[in-house]
């Protein structure tokens, strides 16, 4: 794995696995009722938020906390960056402090990997612009295979907002590195033209969901009507509202968050045992910690440092 | 006569034997060794290699091996005078194109402020009186403040030197005020240039739309947004019989919408830029800020289109859009970037490695389409001939050189190919007449020194 973790593209299947079974030794230390291990003891982690985040902030904190790193966490609100501060000045700043690893967020595609160029710390990518979010389709690639034992052979539908989703774009990379095809689906204003150049097929209706393993659903923002992609909230649940109707029995249903009840997702699979939403957001601690801890410790040359 | 409608600051006539030069000048026929004798800025005599010689003192430059060109005319310019002088000036910015072989370059008026009324062009003229390092012309702006909805003094601008009308950098959405312009245009003369770009379609796109934006995520400028303003204003430009370029197309469907309107009788020509020609959008994975222009890198079968419209002459000329941004402009996410590069420095050298080395065009036609940029504007044409003004390049094309090793004569250093080994090495430019630019490669002596 290279120092950084930018891009599912960083991984090849060996580098996700390797991933998945730190994580599996980290999920049972959550299960503990001392949840921390010495392992960042004495190092620091900056936490670089551009975009307001709950899950993705709160779960790096806590998985750099368990981890026993010293946290630093800048948001953009009420920071230097809200006074014009460019982002290379921000990084070098930070810099000084001689953290170990950057995790950043940024409304920006190529943010974190142009950010590795100004710091010596690991660069880890908690989502640029709609490019990627690779720790996410981590933690979904975790999820499923403590769910299903692996995804060799799965078939996934990824239905909704693809255009403007660096969750898809990632877990269309991630699915297909571990073995599944990938469908995405969704109206064909969302769906980016060229997008099969990545090695999935694209629908533009369900009709053909039941050949689904697993659904993966992505959120709608609601500002998507103003801009003309959708006529209204109402047409698009209509179409392509992922419901019990829709699905068949054994399917399995995912959401990165947050859900929009009742637009992408009806509540009744939301609330049911189908859904793996839970699940995701629990295994995002114990991936992250797996994705720091391959970083800063996993690193032969990183641990003579250490 | 018309070279009065080009400006630059007092230079000295070239005394200048240059010995045993390849000399290709596609417009003369001349495609063989010669020495060649400019005095007085004029190019006095041609000669077989070995049989010229100056006086004692006339400098020489011993260039067997290499070639020499017609000097380039780049009718696609941004100084970034008046008022981001920070990004450029007319004195840096005609610098870079001595260095890369430019006799003449066109400006574009969207400065700070725009080039929009005959106070700021003879202001600049005066400007480039002083600081031109190549012979500079201007185009000046066909609305006030390039918003699409006043007219500029068009017949003042003109008769105040304006080579021609453009809004650069941005399109004149409205069809109704690109007619009146055209109708304008018979009273001002002039062409008429226009950045095709449908708005409504390029959105807040900042690359092509395709494969790669897919794969990245970022917002396409899909090749509609150029294609369909260029059909639709060559048929505009058709109805009202008027001249009207094309700036920097970069699309399949644009170089066919153009061919379609010169087949059917329209007075419309094109231009290529080297990166348009030599890059596409797969070059832009990395996102690096230097590939983010408008219009954008397109997908390779967009480049060849533009390599066919250039070989057939669907597109006339190649024009640099020489678009320098400072270094704390283009270093944040792509997404945020300003759009352009930098090109004077590396036009011919990009064409040369791009195209001519590996077969796909020769020589000759492209030293004819980076010559003809003026000859839109009713600029005299370089010509290398007994009793022309030399013109002349000097280039060594066995020599490669890495993209910004030695830095830049721009002030800017967003350019494109950075960090590329590129063949074709500029020596020696002479421009209406003078010397503008001598590497140490071009070994330029006196005999006296020799002796």
């Amino acid at each position: 794995m290279s120092r950084h973790l930018i891009s599912i593209d960083d991984l090849d299947r060996a580098g996700i696995e390797r991933i998945l079974d730190l994580a599996r030794s980290f999920a049972e230390v959550s299960g503990r009722e001392i949840k921390k291990v010495p392992a960042l003891k004495g190092r620091t982690i900056v936490n670089l938020f551009y975009e307001a985040s709950t899950r993705t902030s709160s779960s790096f904190e806590l998985a750099a906390k368990r981890l026993s790193a010293d946290v630093v966490n800048i948001r953009s609100a009420g920071s230097s960056v809200d006074k014009g501060e460019s982002l290379k000045d921000t990084v070098r700043t930070l810099s000084a402090y001689d953290p170990a690893a950057i995790v950043i967020r940024s409304p920006w595609a190529g943010a974190a990997q142009q950010i590795t160029g100004w710091t010596d710390a690991a660069v880890v990518n908690a989502g640029d612009g709609k490019h990627e979010h690779p720790t996410q389709a981590l933690l979904d690639v975790f999820t499923l295979t403590q769910a299903l034992g692996g995804l060799e052979g799965l078939r996934i539908w990824i239905v909704g907002d693809v255009l403007h989703s660096r969750v898809a774009r990632s877990n269309i990379l991630a699915f297909q590195r571990m073995g599944a095809t990938v469908t995405v689906c969704g109206p064909p204003t969302l769906i980016p033209r060229g997008i099969e150049s990545l090695g999935c097929a694209a629908q533009d209706t369900l009709a053909n969901l039941g050949e689904a393993d697993v659904v993966y659903v992505l959120r709608l923002q609601q500002e998507r009507m103003q801009e003309a992609y959708v006529p209204t909230l109402r047409e698009y649940a209509q179409r392509y509202q992922v419901n019990r109707a829709r699905l068949r029995e054994g399917q399995i249903v995912m959401h990165p968050g947050p859900v929009n009840r009742g637009v992408e997702l009806s509540g009744e699979v939301i609330d049911s045992d189908a859904a793996l939403i839970d699940a995701q957001v629990k295994s995002g601690v114990a991936v992250r910690m797996a994705v720091l801890y391959e970083l800063l410790v996993g690193a032969p040359v990183l641990q003579v440092v250490a | 006569m018309a070279e009065t409608r080009l400006h630059r600051r007092p230079a000295r006539p070239a005394e200048l034997l240059i010995r045993g030069a390849h000399v290709l000048d596609p417009r003369t026929g001349i495609d063989a060794p010669h020495d060649v004798l400019i005095r007085a800025g004029t190019i006095a005599e041609l000669g077989a290699p070995g049989t010229l010689s100056g006086s004692s003192e006339t400098p020489t430059t011993e260039a067997a091996g290499r070639h020499l060109f017609p000097a380039f005319v780049d009718p696609h310019v941004h100084l970034r005078t008046p008022g981001q002088e920070y990004k450029e000036s007319v004195e840096t910015g005609t610098a870079a194109a001595a260095a890369g072989g430019f006799c003449q370059v066109i400006a574009m008026p969207n400065t700070a402020p725009t080039v929009d009324q005959v106070s700021v062009l003879d202001a600049l003229i005066g400007i480039a009186r002083e600081q031109a390092v190549v012979p500079t012309g201007f185009l000046a702006a066909i609305t006030v403040g390039l918003q699409g909805r006043e007219l500029t003094e068009m017949a003042a601008l003109a008769e105040a030197g304006a080579l021609g009308f453009t809004d650069d950098g941005r399109p004149l959405v409205s069809a109704g005020m690109l007619r009146r312009a055209l109708q304008y245009q018979r009273l001002a003369g002039g062409v008429i240039a226009l950045h095709e770009e449908d708005p409504a379609l390029s959105g807040d796109g900042v690359m092509h739309e395709g494969a790669v934006s897919a794969r990245l995520g970022v917002a396409g400028i899909p090749s509609i947004s150029e294609s369909t303003y260029v059909a639709r204003d060559a048929a505009i430009a058709r109805h009202e019989d008027a001249r009207v370029h094309f700036q920097h197309l970069s699309a399949a469907e644009s170089v066919e919408a153009l061919a379609a309107a010169r087949a059917a009788g329209a007075r419309v020509s094109g231009e290529a830029t080297p990166h348009h020609l030599t890059l596409t959008d797969e070059d832009v994975r990395g996102l690096d800020s230097n590939l983010k222009m408008n219009p954008p890198l397109r997908a390779e079968a967009d480049r060849r289109a533009v390599i066919e419209g250039l070989r057939s002459g669907v597109l006339e000329c190649i024009a640099t859009d020489h678009a320098p941004h400072a270094t704390h402009e283009k270093e944040v996410p792509f997404e945020q970037a300003p759009m352009g590069t930098t090109g004077l420095e590396t036009a011919f050298a990009a064409v040369y490695s791009g195209l001519v080395q590996p077969g796909v065009l020769p020589l000759a036609l492209v030293v004819e389409r980076m010559t003809a940029g003026g000859g839109l504007y009713g600029l005299p044409i370089p010509r290398i001939a007994v009793g022309e003004p030399a013109n002349v390049v000097l280039v060594d094309l066995e020599r490669d050189r890495v993209v910004g090793e030695g830095g830049y004569a721009s002030r800017s250093q967003n350019c494109c190919f950075d960090g590329r080994r590129l063949s074709g090495v500029v020596e020696l430019t002479v421009a209406a007449g003078s010397v503008v630019f001598a590497s140490r490669d071009a070994g330029i002596t006196t005999l006296t020194e020799v002796s």
